[in-house]
């Protein structure tokens, strides 16, 4: 085995993080911080100028990406995050202003303002990290948590089905939307640099793991069995593409 | 004759082994060893099929591990992919 030198260069992404910041407060297996590193990436990759980018997060886990990159960052209340961000690019509009936030803040709580941003076309950049439940504030089911799922306040499981956040994006006519899992880290590196690149409201909805508060609750392992269960789903999909509602169905029927 | 390397900051990681499950080449394993917070770190186990690219970096949660390229005789650059 070959020795590792003493490294003079450090991990590329810590340029555009508060490395005194670091370690986080994510748990074990948790995806935020994957997605951080896509956003990381893509913010260096476009080379866009960082002094004119500010990010914007509400309450929750993901509401602490803001405090962990080195950019203007501001941690606003909960579900305000796309209020505030629309004063930040409307007072100032040469700002990039990017949305980095949670599903419960952005959808639950915040659900109004993510509607009409959308239909405003505010010139946001909004990252949505799904998990699929409140999950800093202890595991409260909100409106993007699976039909039939446990969470502390539905011990008999939710009753409602959740919202396809991307649809109801795109119903409300934002140009850009797009839905990726922390499992496709280059493909969200792409499109989050892509989006970047764009004028109007931007949507990207990222699906992570919550190890603690969701899959434990509902027997769906650790982090790393929900990496997995994206890998394969996405294999599934490509193998057997007649799976999928869409062009691949409608030949099915027609050869029947 | 290994193509990259991995460089590892013990101290953060914890343990969620993306890296090790997810690199392409399987270079990498979950140590016994502990750190301060009492999770097991990545180790190479595989060093010299390392190709450097990096992916092992992109899906850590607490940037405690990057991927680097060697310079190669054609005049590539140190540093990651």
């Amino acid at each position: 085995m070959s020795t590792t030198p003493e490294l003079a260069i450090l991990n590329p992404v810590e340029e555009v993080l508060r490395k005194d910041r670091i370690p986080t407060i994510w748990c074990p297996g948790c995806g935020i911080g994957t997605t951080v590193n896509s956003f990381a990436y893509a913010l260096m990759g476009t080379g866009i100028d960082l002094k004119k980018t500010a990010i914007v997060s509400g309450i929750g886990c993901s509401g602490r990406v803001s405090g962990y990159m080195a950019l203007d960052s501001f941690h606003t209340t909960h579900g305000r995050a796309i209020p505030f961000a629309t004063g930040l690019k409307l007072a100032n509009p040469e700002l990039n202003v990017i949305v980095y936030s949670g599903d419960g803040d952005l959808t639950s709580i915040g659900g109004n303002h993510l509607v009409h941003a959308a239909r405003r076309n505010m010139d946001l950049l909004v990252v949505c990290v799904n998990n699929m439940i409140y999950a800093m504030t202890g595991g409260q089911a909100a409106a993007t948590t699976p039909g039939n799922s446990m969470s502390t306040t539905t011990p008999y499981g939710s009753f409602e089905p959740e919202i396809c956040l991307p649809q109801l994006v795109d119903a409300c006519g934002a140009v850009f939307v797009a839905r990726w899992t922390a499992f496709h880290v280059k493909q969200l590196e792409r499109t989050m640099a892509k989006a970047l690149k764009k004028k109007g409201f931007r949507f990207i909805e990222v699906v992570t793991p919550c190890p603690t508060l969701y899959q434990r609750r509902n027997n769906m392992g650790d982090g790393l069995a929900a990496m997995m269960d994206y890998k394969n789903s996405q294999q599934d999909q490509e193998r057997r593409p007649h799976l999928r509602s869409g062009h691949g169905a409608r030949r099915r029927y027609h050869r029947r | 004759m290994p193509k990259g390397s991995v460089a590892i900051t013990a101290e953060r990681c914890k343990g969620c082994g993306f890296c090790v499950e997810f690199c392409p080449t399987h270079v990498l394993e979950l140590s016994s060893a502990f750190n301060a917070k009492g999770y097991h770190p990545p180790h190479m186990i595989t060093a010299e099929k390392c190709s450097g690219c990096n992916l092992c970096g992109m899906y850590c949660p607490d940037f405690a591990i990057f991927g680097y390229k060697f310079p190669d005789l054609k005049g590539g650059k140190v540093g990651p992919a």
